[in-house]
């Protein structure tokens, strides 16, 4: 890399690739994104927060307690909440209690391929402030610094009821607009960044998984 | 050119009844199956709010041409298989552009979009994509021939390959529907559509908890709502086709879903019923008794 392109601010460093491995990936900065004009983005927002996809990716135990929410008992389909088994499709993240350093790293590799506006929930108290969990030496104790929040679910663990009233929760949020995390976490992507490389420290991918 | 915008016009209701008309199909069929699965189920609107919030992601990712070309290869697909059928049997407004194209356009139509969905979902290059792909089309060529000996023995019986004189044969009375005159094929054809349908037993190309969501894992935003769209636009396109080979066509668009309705039952009633089959056991389902009946009815047409 030459120097301008290291000063370049649109183009991202892909420093943790080996250099043969750098062509292989996008290295563009991803741009925040507008929402549209005030009422045909109240329209869509309201069609968003009836149409929330699931990311299907149990990253912890609290994951126990989406299933129940998936069946009859509970069934969130009612709710217009689906499980989506692609990053690429869904639009809601559940961080589904605590998260190692090794999940970490997948969450926000799954984060980032989804596609914006994206969502996310951070479920029990491990996501919040570390839980039981709050002096492991291989668990992360604040997902809000490597990811933004929408909504926190606290509990060990929460019922399906309270994670109902949680999405209920982000339903109002979107609808008035101030669910914008994504766009949050592009404007902030520098700190994330640090955030993310002081604990993951086999780097192997690159800055931002487009 | 006033014949040519009245005709475009009329292409546009159709294709926009038939395409809330599938969508609302979805919306049931979601309903009627979380009913059995004893859950209050989404509400019927839902497929209208999930293809709007597809299309209004505000990023989308592509991977390269074909990529690009994929879905709309897909919709090319469900619009040229419902665009050369009529809807309607007598109506001027659905009767589409029947006169023009033939069954094995149509037939032809049914399998380009998957083809061009192959291509696509190829270079998104994601595993469980090639794994589904490559399940669809064997499954596909499977079920294509009982369907296409089904219409052979249509096409000896009736003497013709056009849809319209298909239909126009079966009127006059229930007596006169293929499903009577002609059961063997009727059957080899329903049983084509089981598999077309993708439902349980042989949903083996989405796959849900296999290759979770098979082709389109990649696909995303517009891309996504694109074979949403085409996914409601196709299912009403196949259902309407057998309609009018099997069932006496429609002479009113009430008919027409009342049809189109019961014919979609079928695969709902069987998808609740049985679980999913491995690839090869659908394709030696297929390869058994369906097309033993086309084979039957086209040898009996023959004779």
């Amino acid at each position: 890399m030459t120097k301008e392109t290291k000063h370049n601010p649109s183009i991202l460093e892909n420093n943790g690739l080996p250099e043969f491995e750098r062509d292989y990936f996008c290295d563009a900065r991803p741009e925040q994104s507008r929402p549209l004009a005030k009422y045909i983005e109240k329209f869509l927002n309201w069609a968003r927060a009836n149409s929330l996809w699931l990311l299907g990716f149990g990253t912890g135990c609290g994951a126990v307690e989406l299933r129940p929410l998936m069946t009859a008992r509970y069934d969130m389909y009612r709710y217009g909440i689906a499980p989506r088994p692609t990053p690429r499709q869904s639009s809601v993240f559940i961080i589904g209690g605590y998260a190692s350093v090794k999940t970490t790293k997948r969450i926000i590799r799954s984060y980032e391929q989804m596609q914006q506006p994206k969502f996310v929930i951070a479920l029990g108290s491990c996501p919040i402030n570390g839980g039981m969990y709050w002096d492991s030496y291989n668990t992360i104790n604040r997902i809000d610094h490597y990811i933004p929040v929408d909504v926190y679910i606290a509990g060990c663990m929460p019922r399906p009821e309270s994670i109902i009233a949680g999405f209920d929760l982000l339903k109002k949020l979107i609808k008035e607009g101030q669910a914008e995390g994504a766009n949050k976490y592009i404007e902030n992507l520098d700190w994330y960044k640090a955030n993310q490389k002081k604990i993951i420290k086999d780097w192997n991918m690159p800055d931002y998984n487009w | 050119m006033a014949d040519i915008l009245r005709t475009a016009l009329y292409l546009f209701i159709s294709v926009f009844v038939i395409l809330n008309y599938g969508l609302l199909l979805n919306g049931l069929v979601r309903k009627i199956v979380a009913r059995a699965h004893g859950r209050v189920g989404p509400p019927i609107w839902q497929p209208w709010l999930d293809i709007l919030k597809t299309y209004a992601k505000r990023s989308a990712i592509s991977h390269g041409v074909m990529f690009f070309l994929g879905p709309i290869f897909r919709l090319a697909g469900g619009l040229g298989t419902y665009l050369f059928i009529p809807a309607i049997y007598g109506s001027v407004m659905f009767a589409n552009l029947s006169f023009s194209g033939d069954l094995l356009l149509v037939m032809y139509f049914i399998f380009f979009g998957q083809l061009g969905m192959a291509l696509g979902a190829g270079e998104g290059g994601h595993p469980n994509s090639a794994i589904a792909v490559g399940r669809g089309l064997s499954q596909m060529t499977s079920f294509e021939l009982p369907f296409a000996l089904s219409v052979i023995a249509l096409a000896i019986q009736y003497h013709s390959l056009s849809i319209t004189e298909i239909v126009a044969a079966q009127q006059g009375g229930i007596l006169n529907w293929t499903i009577f005159t002609n059961p063997l094929a009727t059957f080899a054809g329903l049983f084509a559509l089981l598999g077309m349908n993708m439902h349980s037993p042989f949903d083996i190309v989405l796959a849900p908890q296999e290759v979770p969501i098979g082709p389109p894992t990649e696909m995303q935003s517009s891309f996504l709502g694109i074979l949403q769209t085409n996914r409601a636009i196709f299912l009403s396109a196949k259902l309407v086709l057998f309609m009018n080979l099997y069932l006496g066509g429609a002479t009113n668009i009430f008919a027409m879903m009342l049809k189109t309705f019961m014919l979609y039952m079928l695969s709902v009633v069987v998808g609740v019923s049985f679980p999913r089959f491995r690839t090869e056991q659908s394709i030696r389902f297929f390869l058994g008794v369906p097309t033993l009946l086309g084979l039957a009815a086209v040898i009996i047409f023959m004779l």
